[in-house]
């Protein structure tokens, strides 16, 4: 099978990597390009822990097909974190015990980041909505919301 | 009796004054959380991994009579294949490993397929992909046979045999019963006494864990004849010890690296991917991952098992219920796993948090052709505690009376002899009960929450073991070759007796072996063990106290301040007197004459529990902690 190449922006950086064809993203992005960030949690796009985003938006990068991202953005969890430390949702999620096993964490914060980029002071249903796709099975959602709301609230970064 | 705090035992080693709850804590392992980097199994990563799949049953039950992997094998991308014949010990039980129940399930089943799902056989390739078209490419030839998915189907002599390590499809207990038997007093007589009989049957469905990750383990080739395993297993050294005994290799050849669950809820103890992983690194030299994707996680793993109950209780009009029967099956599905354990967890923990002076109960772990069940959160309890709860409205509805009511008349209370022939003590039902009726605005009589669980329990016959019908049913083939329906306790076989006595001179019991296991203990490492009075060894000897009014009798653990005298409906209960071999008359007490109702006048020492007010800390004590000062080890 011929691979096809596929450049990409995986956190800031340049990527690129040769795909299979029926290559998804998550794959690629964990055995692949080592970003252990998104979790596989069914295969089938419907549990969410695998959530990235692309341009912006958040998707199943379990149900996304590699080649499809060439030339664009991707953003995950490992890249959250900058110079300046943690970012807000991982801050809050820290203080407000929003992860119990840690396996939704991940696609629950880039969930909750294209919620605050597109709309920085987002109402309590609205921060459900932007979750709706994710399962948790240990935390309870409660201190995830509270979490998402609080780092709403936190002061903006520069940058 | 005071309440005993743990923290009590470890007041001069430890400055605990228990001021965490309620302040906010980070979690250890949150920032791995929050970033991304907590080390899940799947999370390391080998060059050149190769990948497991399993070829599965489709059916329920059936003979297997060829398996042609011809094809498979010259699959682009297919390494190796896995036979039942290649897995060098290929029967195991879980418990095992503390020596309960015989080994009865295959890692890979050769010859028969007792549930829909069950591995036949293994495919490694290069990729997952090539792994799964693999899969789809062997031809198992199989001959279906009868199945049977209810636990009380299976136990009729027309049904199928489900596991042949256990053919009358139920556990064996103590090498005599298809059931884990109960017997505390005389149920029959007593419901001939009663003034209600309630009757009731629940049933709970299976539940499957669901953890967001599923179910694996990566096994790779180390130096020195080892082989490591990151695994998602809950139980880390379960699983060592399951594949040192599978695989048939010293444990020291394994390096189990375990600890970041993403997620487990009981269903990741079977130890069934550390085995297969291991195995397949062993007979490629590569590493190897076997994860389950969400279907398998679904299909085949284990569940919390479903389990039906039939309580029947004999109530008086007052609301005490002085007679409880179980019947239970337990829904073990093809294999034991835990669920023989489950059995005698949920034995012990009957008739529930509730003072009733006879209690029966007959339960049976029961091989079913459904996918095989194991842990879950509180497995074997939480089913027949919604069974029990649901029963306790139902045996208030029958007499008009309040249901949180019902539940404080009848708890256990400090002192009180439990089913299973201990002491209950720390109890703290009534307290809970007043709480909720609290909180939720739910009204209560004053009677009601003037009750403690500090007072009025262990008095009398609330104390001691009663006088005990024992029967011979349900020996172990006995109900395959008659078809006996599993009705218990109609004493259609030989009745014996078990005299009454307490926890300490009881020939069912002799000596409870905790205070003294801990006293032992206490001195080996210098804890300091609370002298309290209300070690089992400082119970009267005399096996049953002569009635007389409550108030007067010594509680079976004298505590400060005996408390108000209770109400008539708290005194012992009436004796069950119908007894088809009659005892002595002079063991036998005759009814506690009533008693004038609780007066509210709390000694100090024994106050009711005022749920608003925190629980009095304990004294702490000065002193430097020797875990820090090294004088700890002795």
């Amino acid at each position: 099978m011929a691979k096809t190449p596929v450049t990409f922006t995986l956190n800031g950086r340049e990527a690129a990597t040769f795909v299979d064809p029926a290559a998804n993203l998550l794959d690629v992005l964990r055995r692949g390009l080592g970003d252990l960030s998104p979790k596989y949690g069914c295969g089938q796009g419907t549990c969410g822990a695998c959530t990235v985003l692309i341009d912006g938006e958040p998707h199943l990068s379990c149900v996304t097909l590699a080649e499809t991202i060439e030339g664009r953005t991707v953003e995950t969890t490992n890249g959250l974190q900058d110079s300046a430390g943690l970012h807000p949702l991982q801050q809050a999620f820290m203080d407000g015990f929003a992860a119990q096993c840690g396996y939704c964490t991940p696609g629950m914060l880039m969930a909750a980041k294209a919620l605050l980029d597109r709309n920085p002071s987002p109402s309590r249903e609205e921060v459900i909505d932007a979750i709706a796709g994710n399962v948790c099975r240990c935390t309870g959602y409660e201190p995830i919301v509270d979490a998402i709301l609080t780092a709403a609230r936190a002061p903006r970064r520069t940058g | 009796m005071a309440v005993e705090f743990r923290k009590d035992l470890f007041a001069d080693e430890r400055d605990d004054d228990l001021n965490e709850i309620g302040q906010p804590i980070i979690r250890q392992d949150i920032l791995g959380h929050v970033t991304g980097r907590s080390p899940f199994y799947d999370d390391h990563l080998y060059d050149g991994l190769l990948f497991m799949r399993c070829v599965r049953s489709p059916h329920h039950h059936a003979r297997i009579r060829s398996v042609d992997a011809a094809a498979a094998e010259r699959m682009p991308g297919v390494i190796r294949l896995i036979r039942p014949q290649d897995v060098p010990v290929n029967l195991n039980t879980l418990l095992s490993l503390i020596s309960f129940g015989r080994d009865d399930e295959p890692l890979l089943a050769e010859h028969r397929v007792a549930y829909k799902g069950e591995p036949v056989m293994a495919i490694i390739a290069t990729s997952d992909r090539a792994a799964l078209d693999a899969v789809a490419r062997v031809r198992v030839d199989y001959e279906e046979l009868p199945h049977v998915l209810d636990v009380e189907d299976a136990l009729k002599p027309e049904a199928p045999v489900v596991n042949e390590t256990y053919p009358n499809n139920t556990f064996d207990y103590h090498d005599r019963y298809d059931h884990q038997k109960l017997r505390f007093g005389d149920v029959e007589a007593a419901f001939a006494q009663a003034d209600h009989i309630v009757e009731g049957e629940y049933q709970m469905s299976p539940i499957e864990q669901a953890p967001i990750e599923t179910c694996g383990a990566i096994a790779a080739p180390e130096t020195n004849d080892r082989y490591v395993c990151h695994t998602s297993t809950q139980a880390l050294f379960f699983s060592l010890g399951t594949t040192a005994k599978l695989l048939d290799m010293p444990s020291s050849r394994l390096h189990f690296i375990g600890g970041t669950v993403g997620g487990g809820f009981g269903g990741k103890v079977d130890s069934h991917h550390e085995p297969m992983a291991v195995l397949g690194a062993m007979l490629t030299g590569k590493p190897v991952k076997y994860m389950w994707d969400r279907a398998e996680e679904m299909q085949v793993g284990a569940p919390r098992g479903g389990e039906r109950w039939r309580l029947k209780d004999g109530v008086m009009r007052d609301g005490r219920i002085i007679a409880r029967a179980f019947t239970g099956f337990f829904d073990a599905g093809a294999y034991t796993r835990l669920s023989s354990y489950a059995v005698q967890k949920a034995t012990g923990h009957l008739p529930g948090p509730y003072m009733i002076p006879n209690v029966a109960s007959n339960v049976y772990c029961v091989y079913t052709n459904r996918t095989p069940s194991t842990a879950m959160r509180g497995f074997g309890i939480t089913a027949v505690d919604f069974a029990i709860e649901c029963h306790m409205d139902k045996a208030a509805e029958t007499v008009g009376m309040d249901p949180i009511e019902l539940r404080i008349l009848n708890a256990y209370r400090d002192g009180d002899m439990k089913a299973h022939r201990r002491a209950a003590k720390n109890c703290a039902l009534i307290e809970s009960c007043q709480v909720v009726a609290q909180k939720s605005g739910w009204p209560l009589s004053a009677e009601a929450m003037a009750q403690s669980s500090l007072f009025g329990g262990g008095i009398g016959e609330r104390g001691v073991i009663p006088e005990t019908v024992t029967d011979q049913a349900g020996q172990i083939g006995e109900r395959k070759r008659s078809g006996l329906a599993p009705e218990p306790f109609a004493g259609a076989t030989a009745r014996g007796h078990v005299p009454a006595g307490t926890a300490t001179d009881h020939p069912a019991t002799g000596n409870a072996p905790q205070r003294e296991d801990m006293e032992i203990e206490a001195e080996r490492l210098g804890f300091k063990v609370t002298r309290g009075a209300s070690a089992p060894g400082q119970t009267p000897a005399s096996p049953m106290p002569q009635p007389q009014p409550a108030a007067t009798v010594a509680p079976a653990a004298p505590r400060p301040g005996a408390g108000p005298a209770m109400p008539p409906a708290y005194t012992a209960p009436a004796p069950a007197s119908q007894q088809p071999v009659a005892p002595p008359a002079s063991t036998r007490p005759q009814p506690t004459p009533p008693t004038p109702p609780a007066a509210p006048a709390p000694a100090p020492a024994a106050e009711p529990y005022k749920p608003e007010q925190p629980f009095q800390r304990g004294v702490k004590r000065p002193g430097v902690s020797r875990f820090i000062s090294g004088s700890r080890r002795r």
